[in-house]
């Protein structure tokens, strides 16, 4: 038998503002709604990795047990910026690949604050935002865009777009933050943050949990699980190798490059072979530069891959059908696991009126700024 | 008059304020690889080669890469300012607030010539008063 691993059950909570809830509490209902969704217990679980980012030194994994079940199974918790769950995700994937466990539960949790991230500058003297340039996200996320701008053209308006696809996406989806159309006059007209990302171009700052239960193929097998299993075929994890800009100008597109190349290397298959794609949409602008990094169209092709509707769901690769963290929203430390959900969902048929028809096969992307990128692809085993 | 009145601060440790001279800013460029970096630094991140780095006197000139228009920034951050990605002529890339020019995107135009110029830190002073000198970009003929 082979030594595939595959997701066995997997869930999430509707992301929202909790601010009266602690960030264990919010681990632990995904991970009953996950256990649940694979009719196992927390008692069948050998192992739990947690990812969560603002409590990284504050054993959240075992203060999730402590609500959930005392084992006393092995629990590492993980942090790795925005790629956080999915760094989970994959420890728990290697550690069955690797035949140590059959059964593992990864988790995915995080609270927020509101307001912008990133910037501060720290140190000692004075403060540099707005000194020496701007660092907050949506300021870093919009210098890569105008990067973008400056190859290709590309455009504010194509930028938007990819908020008004995404905000009319997450219309499907119960469990995204917001349910809400966005016009394209209405993203553009937007209060502006950081040129080109207007306000609704930035991802929202929300509450969240997922988890997942992966499994050996023996095991799932033994267990009857198999039916709606869905198999891991491929999963990476990337840094930043050197580029000339990258010390003041933090690089998103080499090591998520670098991470689809081997991705697609690994699960022996192409950018057309994939069905969906849940990616890292950050920021509006951060979208149109991974459909070039990720395969989906040529370089130089992303802001015709938005005029003309490919991502959209009904088009050729549909791109974030959740509603990306646009508009589903961005639990930083649940987000990777939220979009290994969502494909699972669709992979599964499963996805009610989002669903994306005959999806067989989809790619899960995140970026963690500094930067790690986490790319997985899943394959429906039934 | 004070040490601390007579003399402002650099407002980065590759910003260099010579006792007699202009100020500039300071690099590293690895005689192994050739990859520049700002500042001090003893282990190039490129090819990996130790003590390897020679200190070098960054250009004053040199082009916009990139830029965003930064709107809404943290409390009692002055806004609207350009934040620029400025490669230097002769190598080295570096970020700093683009000055005296429309926050506009119609009039920031990509490879546009800058000059760095070096000005007081926007007022900012630290907790015991010092005021600092800082680096910033502007438009060039
Ligand atoms: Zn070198």
């Amino acid at each position: 038998m082979s030594n595939d691993v595959y997701v066995v059950g997997v869930d999430m909570i509707k992301f929202g503002r909790f601010p009266d809830r602690s960030v264990p509490d919010l681990g632990a209902e995904a991970a009953l709604m996950a256990l649940d969704d694979a009719g196992l217990a927390i008692k069948d679980m050998q192992a739990l990795y947690c990812g969560n980012l603002y409590q990284a030194n504050a054993m959240v994994g075992q203060r999730i047990l402590q609500q959930i079940g005392q084992t006393g199974i092995p629990v590492v918790n993980c942090a790795n910026a925005c790629a956080t769950g999915a760094t989970a995700f994959r420890e728990a994937w290697m550690a069955i690949k690797a035949e140590v466990y059959d059964l593992v539960l990864a988790v995915g949790v995080e609270q927020m604050g509101k307001g912008l991230l990133g910037g501060g500058g720290g140190g000692s003297g004075i403060p540099k935002e707005g000194l020496l340039g701007g660092g907050t996200m949506p300021t870093v996320f919009a210098e890569a865009g105008m990067e973008h701008a400056r190859k290709y053209g590309t455009t504010f308006e194509q930028f938007a777009k990819v908020s008004v696809k995404n905000h009319h996406h997450s219309t499907l989806n119960p469990k995204a933050m917001y349910q809400i159309e966005t016009p394209l006059p209405e993203v553009m007209n937007a209060e502006m943050i950081s040129y080109p990302n207007t306000k609704l171009m930035c991802s929202v700052n929300v509450d969240g949990s997922a988890a997942a239960v992966l499994c050996s193929e023996r095991k799932a097998r033994e267990l009857g699980l198999m039916s709606r299993a869905v198999k891991v075929r491929a999963s990476v994890l990337t840094s930043d190798p050197w580029q000339e800009r990258d010390l003041v100008m933090p690089d998103v597109n080499t090591c998520t490059r670098l991470a689809a190349k081997e991705a697609y290397e690994r699960a022996g298959l192409g950018p057309s072979d994939i069905d969906l794609v849940e990616l890292h949409d950050c920021f509006a602008t951060a979208e149109i530069l991974h459909y070039e990094n990720l395969g989906l169209c040529g370089d130089g092709e992303a802001g015709r891959f938005i005029d003309e509707g490919h991502a959209a769901l009904g088009g050729r690769t549909p791109v974030n059908v959740s509603g990306g963290l646009l508009s589903k929203g961005h639990p930083l430390g649940a987000t990777g696991i939220a979009n290994i959900y969502e494909v699972t969902t669709h992979l599964r048929g499963e996805a009610g009126k989002r669903q994306v028809e005959g999806a067989r096969i989809g790619m899960t992307h995140v970026i963690g700024l500094g930067s790690a990128c986490g790319i997985h692809i899943l394959e429906r085993a039934g | 008059m004070s040490e601390a009145e007579a003399r402002p601060l650099p407002a980065v440790d590759y910003l260099k304020i010579p006792a007699d001279g202009d100020p500039y800013l300071e690099g590293s460029k690895c005689s192994a690889c050739g990859a520049i970096f700002l500042g001090s630094r003893k282990i190039c991140s490129r090819c990996a080669a130790r003590d390897q780095m020679e200190t070098i006197r960054l250009a004053d000139t040199g082009t916009l890469y990139t830029y965003a228009i930064v709107h809404r920034s943290f409390p009692g951050v002055d806004v609207p300012f350009v934040s620029a990605v400025v490669d230097l002529d002769g190598g080295g890339t570096v970020k700093g607030n683009l000055m005296d020019i429309e926050p506009d995107p119609d009039r920031i135009t990509f490879g546009m010539p800058v000059k760095v110029v070096y000005r007081d830190a926007l007022g900012r002073k630290d907790k015991d008063g010092n005021s600092y000198l800082s680096y910033f970009f502007v438009p060039r003929e």
